[in-house]
């Protein structure tokens, strides 16, 4: 199971949980399902987010693959300069 | 070409990445041969001016044009009713590139003109008349904040909050980040120190103004020549607004003299073409000074508290911060990377960093090197200075003992792959510099900085022409010598001289999409897109030899830009070299080109360590700049002359920034310094020579191991700066800039 996290103001769309665990093989899939499970959710990843997998980020590819014991954590969509 | 990324990148023996090869930019530049945003004219051409608001914030109740209108040689005069509908996610830039209902800023543009001449289109504005109803304004983040302030947006709600409020405010977000727990970690200090910091709004003052010229047909097809760091962007946001298709509208990127952020964005693009669309001429826009300090975007004034807890032997316990970023008249500032960049270069169990998204009656912020991080930067890295003083601990010692390295849980969230902080403190502690005795109100500063980095999406051409020279085309446009990283990486990788290859920002027409040049991401992403592209001519090219010599492809291999027999079964062939191959492509199969295109991801995170000596005048509060040098983490310096000049850039920014950049304004909400009298950047006399350490640690997503390096540099120097003059004046800065009356309150002499 791939763990999910979330930035610290989103923890309470994932009804107080530090993290989940989904059955997920991408990026693409882990944005699948907390949108439809977590409505929430589905407002943030609609404006945009950047995912993190194994400490690497992506700012927006949501094909990328996951290992099943991948590591992803949700973060806002970066800008830069 | 046989080689692996990351570490093992530095054992390659490269022949031209690493060298410092002419700038392919440079006669143009000094010649002045090379044509920026206002060099661009077209048969036909109309000026166009644009009416600005002199309110901070006011309801327009009426625009009557009709006498504007009527002057000899006027076009054309639109207003917001000139743009019609258009999707959600541009509503802000609509509105900010033309005041609807209400003005939300001094300079918010409310109507423009296009002429024959300037001096006519200077007649018509001040022949338009705005009926304006003058409301409450708010431009400092603190007092936004109050539920007493004056409300700018009331459909604005704060979000990112557990519950959505029921009356809207100019909180815009909330954002949180970190782990752990903070007050246990905070309990287990031996000092815990707290502090208070304010910083003012500074522009990222490129030398050139905003320029570009539009022309739009009957036909619906269009062109844009404006200096820009995204040409795509300008072509999709320009398209969404007018309802154009984006294979309508090509745009094409000028020289540009500076954007640093700040030409991330449209401002008066939309308005020219909207002009040239109703005048059905060519129509060119030119900003003035005055005109770019007060309507287009500078960075966020910030108020930032800060609380550190430390351990007799520095351990960093714990770790929080709120911060509060006023990003102008619409929600989106970059608080939410202040607050995820605030204390990225400490490894802490517990750490805590809440970040609010203010609006006010300011111009809409834009990107500025490493948006957000610096102002972070400046409040943490004041108060672990503060704790190194008071425990008596050495500031490079405390630094290494708690550094962010290989796998630690950054601040954010992530573990970090392989970064390069602690090289560059290690590199700080061994330089002259650090032993340098001061003198008599001098005072040293260090202070570190981070920056995400990334990639995004890249496309790239390479046309391998018949006389063997290399045409590279790229769709980032190059503010920072990209043009000779990149093409100097291609060079490399096709193993031909670097001035065989030419490489030129082509037009929006003939590439792939590319994202905006930012994120210190071009010679990362668009030069891995170039190593690809070459990779896909090379092996083009090894068919050609294959075909030539009637052998199958895979016994072809290419070496320092030599097809040849990869073993002697492949039979006795004598080498062809790529201009041998490219002198045959017609006749062997025609023109022979490679390309990329990718969504580029693998961008290593950036680390600096910046050490600066001040001297203090006690009597009039001046502070002279002594010596400063820079350490970062570059991954692989691909050109080490223009890796030094990002150093030495972003040094000298954060210098203006700390001791005399702001934007003041006066009780009227107006800007009171909309030009560079008043407005003071840092000039050449106020500078010593930046030294430069480039520090190599690789980036494992890259193959030749190259991290941006565009923006951290600018994140240290405000604390840096502040902790040196702290220590030369012996009293703690809290403020920037710390301009004269301000060292002077300061030291309690006013």
């Amino acid at each position: 199971m791939v763990k999910v996290q979330v930035w610290g103001s989103l923890k309470s769309a994932l009804e107080g949980a530090d993290e989940v665990e989904l059955q997920a093989a991408s990026i693409r899939e882990v944005l699948d399902q907390l949108s439809a499970t977590y409505p929430a959710m589905k407002q943030a990843i609609d404006r945009g987010v950047s995912v993190s997998v194994d400490g690497r980020m992506y700012a927006n590819s949501i094909m990328v693959p996951l290992k099943p014991d991948s590591e992803v954590f949700v973060l806002p969509k970066l800008v830069g300069g | 070409m046989n080689f692996q990324p990351g570490k093992d990148a530095l054992k390659r023996n490269f022949k031209i990445v690493g060298t410092r090869t002419p700038r392919p930019d440079g006669l143009d530049k000094i010649t002045g041969r090379a044509r920026f945003g206002a060099d661009m004219t077209a048969p036909g051409m109309l000026w166009g001016l644009i009416l600005r608001s002199p309110h901070a914030h006011a309801r327009i109740k009426s625009i009557d044009t009709s006498s504007a209108e009527a002057v000899n040689g006027v076009h054309a005069v639109i207003t917001a009713k000139d743009f019609g509908p258009c999707p959600e996610d541009v509503l802000d830039i609509r509105e900010n590139v033309m005041a609807r209902e209400k003005a939300l800023y001094d300079g918010h543009a409310v109507a423009a003109v296009a002429a024959t001449s300037r001096a006519a289109a200077k007649q018509a504005l001040k022949l338009i008349k705005v009926d304006y109803e003058v409301l409450p304004h708010v431009t400092d983040v603190d007092e936004a904040m109050k539920p007493s302030a004056p409300i700018i947006n009331s459909k604005l709600f704060t979000k990112g909050l557990d519950k959505t409020p029921k009356k809207p405010s100019n909180i815009a977000e909330r954002f949180e980040f970190g782990h752990g727990d903070v007050e246990a970690g905070l309990k287990q200090a031996d000092l815990v120190i707290e502090r208070t910091f304010r910083t003012e709004a500074t522009h990222q003052g490129y030398i050139e103004p905003h320029a570009c010229l539009a022309s739009m047909g009957s036909d619906g097809r269009g062109d844009i020549w404006c200096c820009t760091q995204g040409h795509f962007m300008v072509r999709q946001v320009c398209s969404a607004l007018l309802g154009i298709d984006a294979s309508g509208l090509r745009v094409t990127a000028s020289e540009i003299g500076g954007g640093f952020g700040g030409k991330t964005t449209v401002f008066i693009e939309p308005v020219a073409l909207a002009l040239s669309l109703k005048a059905n001429h060519p129509v060119k826009v030119v900003m003035s000074r005055s005109e770019v300090l007060r309507a287009s975007g500078p960075t966020s004034s910030t108020s930032i508290d800060v609380k550190i807890g430390m351990k007799k032997d520095g351990t960093i316990t714990a770790g929080d911060a709120t911060l509060r970023y006023q990003g102008g008249a619409f929600p989106g500032s970059a608080v939410p990377y202040g607050a995820m960049a605030a204390f990225a270069c400490y490894d802490l169990k517990a750490v805590r960093a809440v970040g609010y998204d203010v609006i006010a009656n300011r111009p809409k912020q834009a990107a500025y090197r490493a948006p957000g991080a610096p102002m972070a930067a400046y409040a943490v890295e004041s108060v672990v200075d503060e704790l190194c003083k008071e425990l008596r601990l050495d500031p490079l010692d405390v630094r290494l003992k708690n550094a962010s390295s290989d796998g630690s849980k950054a601040s954010y969230g992530p573990n970090f792959d392989v970064i390069g902080l602690r090289a560059t403190l290690e590199a700080a502690k061994a330089h002259p510099h650090y032993k340098t005795k001061l003198g008599a109100n001098q005072g040293r500063g260090v202070a570190c900085g981070f920056w995400f980095n990334f990639g995004g999406e890249t496309s790239v051409s390479l046309n391998v022409n018949a006389d063997g020279t290399i045409g590279l085309s790229v769709g980032t446009p190059d503010i920072g010598g990209s043009r000779a990283s990149i093409g100097n990486m291609a060079a490399e990788e096709l193993g031909v001289p670097h001035d065989k290859v030419r490489c030129i920002i082509a037009d929006t027409a003939s590439l792939g999409y590319n994202d905006v040049t930012d994120g210190s991401r071009v010679t990362f992403a668009s030069g891995l897109a170039a190593i690809n592209a070459a990779r896909d001519a090379i092996g083009k090219m090894c068919e050609r030899a294959a075909g030539i010599w009637g052998i199958p492809v895979e016994a072809v291999t290419w070496e320092d830009g030599t097809a040849r027999p990869s073993s002697p079964n492949a039979g006795k062939h004598d080498p062809l070299t790529l201009a041998d191959i490219a002198a045959q492509a017609g006749a062997t199969g025609g023109p022979i080109a490679g390309h990329c295109e990718i969504n580029a991801e693998g961008a290593g995170v950036s680390f600096a360590t910046h050490m600066v000596d001040t001297e203090v005048d006690p009597d009039t509060g001046y502070v002279k700049i002594l010596r400063y040098t820079v350490f970062q983490d570059a991954g692989k310096a691909v050109h080490p002359s223009y890796v030094e000049g990002q150093f030495q850039g972003g040094a000298v920014q954060g210098i203006g920034w700390a001791l005399n950049e702001e934007y003041i304004y006066g009780k009227d909400g107006t800007l009171q310094n909309a030009g560079f009298l008043d407005y003071r950047i840092p000039v050449a006399s106020d500078l010593p020579m930046i030294d430069a350490v480039i520090v190599e640690v690789p980036n494992p997503g890259h193959p030749y191991g190259v991290r941006g390096v565009g923006e951290t540099s600018i994140v240290p120097p405000l604390a840096a700066i502040s902790n040196s003059v702290s220590s030369a004046a012996g009293v703690r800065m809290t403020q920037l800039p710390m301009s004269p009356p301000k060292v002077l309150k300061a030291l309690g002499r006013i």
